[in-house]
């Protein structure tokens, strides 16, 4: 489903964030992407929905490679992804149900149909009850759990997330790894980057590990 | 298709909220684009009410023949055969010397004048209504007729209203020159509304860009929002436009009247008022078209 062949990234000034990876994710995986804080994982993440391209090397996502895609390809290949972010990327300035709204506007989806899937979203996070909501009013917890249903409102074969339970309490952040587990039996192909390795450990499928920009 | 039509509705009622949600800068812009566009459409207004007075009162131009002091009757009578068979004479009227003498001299107070002169000033004059309408062709015939024998003069009745039409061009040139620049002002307006607008949305622009927005759905409620201000600037203009007409009705009216002529002042008619309104449109659009171009950067991936 996602194959990385000879990937390298080097950013201006000669900084080598990957180097050489070679790895496949297959369809159903749960994949933990672990390491320390600027291994390269974010980095490594950021290739799959070509936010990043590689130096060298290609990644392909369902057969399509991303690191040649043409600018124009771009927004259609993101739409089949489900994102979320290491700082969440909320809309402040609209409520909880805009905010899940967003991807489905973009692919033009019509509004009725649009709203019964962010109430479906909502209902899977739990919080369908705070959909007039403004991000700024919920909790960490809250908020992660709005990125993660504005990620998962396209219905996507992939869901990729970066450090979701970053500033999270224990129990907070057992909820949102139960979560991304509930996606991943209904076939979802999930990849985590994440320090808590220990939360997630039960139910995943590999383990990438990154040091200075290699696997290991 | 069905997709499309959505995304348009979606985009022009983003831009519509985001109108709305400002309502202070919203009317400030409107009136700002509405007086810079309402001085060529109230000139344009003014101008076509003068070339419809101009129109009404010289529907049939005039020639005068003056014929010389000291021609005779018979010299009259064959130059009004000569004038009868010019193929451009429609009509011919003789007013006789005595005939002018004797009006002029029932004008008020001009009897004594005309008494004291002790012969008769006047010669016999035709008055020519031509077939012929153009100004080329009744130039011709007034040098054809200045040719007869014992013809001093002729005069072309509708030289006033070839002045007044030069100087109707030169106004209408003027109205159009004052359009191109206040058009551009426009332009330069909305370019700098919809720059602030990605400013205030560079989150926004970023975060769809990152969920697999294309860039025109990104700029799309954009040019919505250039367009519809422009669209509310040419609302105002045309308002102010009506307004105006309807203050100068009256003291026009009667100073038409002073000089007995027929003539109402009327706002500017349908196809002028949709022209402004399109115009208006454009203008935002082509604003916002601008600021797009240089405003939002459409390269990068991420």
């Amino acid at each position: 489903m996602i194959q990385f062949e000879q990937v390298s990234k080097r950013f201006p000034g000669g900084i080598e964030a990957l180097a050489a990876l070679n790895f496949t994710i297959e369809a159903g995986e749960l994949i933990v992407l672990s390491g320390r804080s600027g291994a390269g994982k974010t980095t490594l993440l950021k290739l799959i929905p070509a936010i990043e391209r590689p130096t060298h090397g290609s990644v392909t996502v369902n057969g399509q490679n991303v690191a040649a895609l043409k600018r124009a390809g771009v927004p259609f290949l993101r739409r089949k992804l489900g994102l979320v972010f290491q700082d969440q990327k909320l809309l402040f300035d609209r409520n909880v149900f805009d905010n899940v709204m967003l991807p489905l506007a973009i692919a033009g989806e019509s509004p009725r149909e649009a709203a019964r899937r962010v109430r479906a979203a909502l209902d899977k996070v739990g919080l369908l009850e705070r959909e007039k909501a403004m991000p700024i009013a919920l909790s960490g917890g809250e908020q992660q759990r709005l990125a993660i249903a504005r990620a998962v409102v396209n219905r996507p074969a992939i869901l990729i997330a970066d450090e979701p339970t970053a500033h999270l309490d224990d129990d907070y952040a057992r909820d949102i790894a139960g979560m991304f587990r509930s996606f991943n039996q209904v076939g979802v192909t999930v990849i985590v980057a994440t320090h808590h390795d220990a939360l997630f450990a039960p139910f995943m499928t590999r383990r990438l590990t990154l040091e200075q920009g290699r696997l290991v | 298709m069905k997709r499309w039509l959505i995304q348009h509705r979606e985009a022009s009622a983003d831009a519509l909220r985001r109108l709305a949600a400002t309502p202070l800068n919203t009317l400030l812009g409107a009136l700002v684009l509405g007086i810079a566009m309402a001085l060529p459409a109230g000139g344009e207004m003014l101008l076509t009410n003068l070339l419809d007075l101009a129109r009404y009162s010289a529907t049939t131009p005039q020639l005068s023949v003056f014929m010389t002091l000291d021609a005779g009757k018979k010299e009259a009578a064959e130059a009004e055969a000569r004038l009868r068979k010019h193929p451009l004479v429609r009509n011919v009227r003789l007013v006789p010397r005595e005939e002018a003498l004797r009006k002029l001299k029932t004008s008020e107070g001009l009897g004594d004048v005309i008494d004291s002169l002790g012969r008769n000033p006047f010669p016999d004059a035709f008055i020519v209504v031509p077939r012929a309408e153009s100004p080329e062709e009744l130039e011709s015939m007034r040098a054809d007729f200045a040719k007869f024998n014992k013809v001093e003069h002729v005069q072309l009745d509708s030289a006033w209203v070839k002045k007044l039409n030069a100087l109707l061009r030169l106004a209408r040139f003027t109205i159009i020159l004052l359009a191109g620049l206040l058009g551009v002002a426009l332009v330069a307006v909305t370019f700098n509304t919809i720059r602030l607008q990605i400013l205030t949305r560079s989150a926004e622009v970023e975060v769809a860009r990152l969920l697999g927005a294309t860039d025109s759905f990104i700029r799309r409620p954009l040019y919505y929002f250039g367009a519809l201000q422009g669209l509310a600037g040419g609302v105002v203009a045309w308002l102010l436009v009506f307004a105006a007409a309807l203050l100068l009705k009256g003291p026009v009216g009667e100073l038409a009247a002073l000089y007995g002529l027929e003539f109402s002042l009327s706002a500017l008619p349908l196809a002028e008022s949709l022209l402004l309104l399109g115009a208006a449109i454009l203008l935002g659009w082509l604003g916002a078209w601008l600021s797009l171009r240089q405003n939002l950067r459409a390269g990068e991936t991420a």
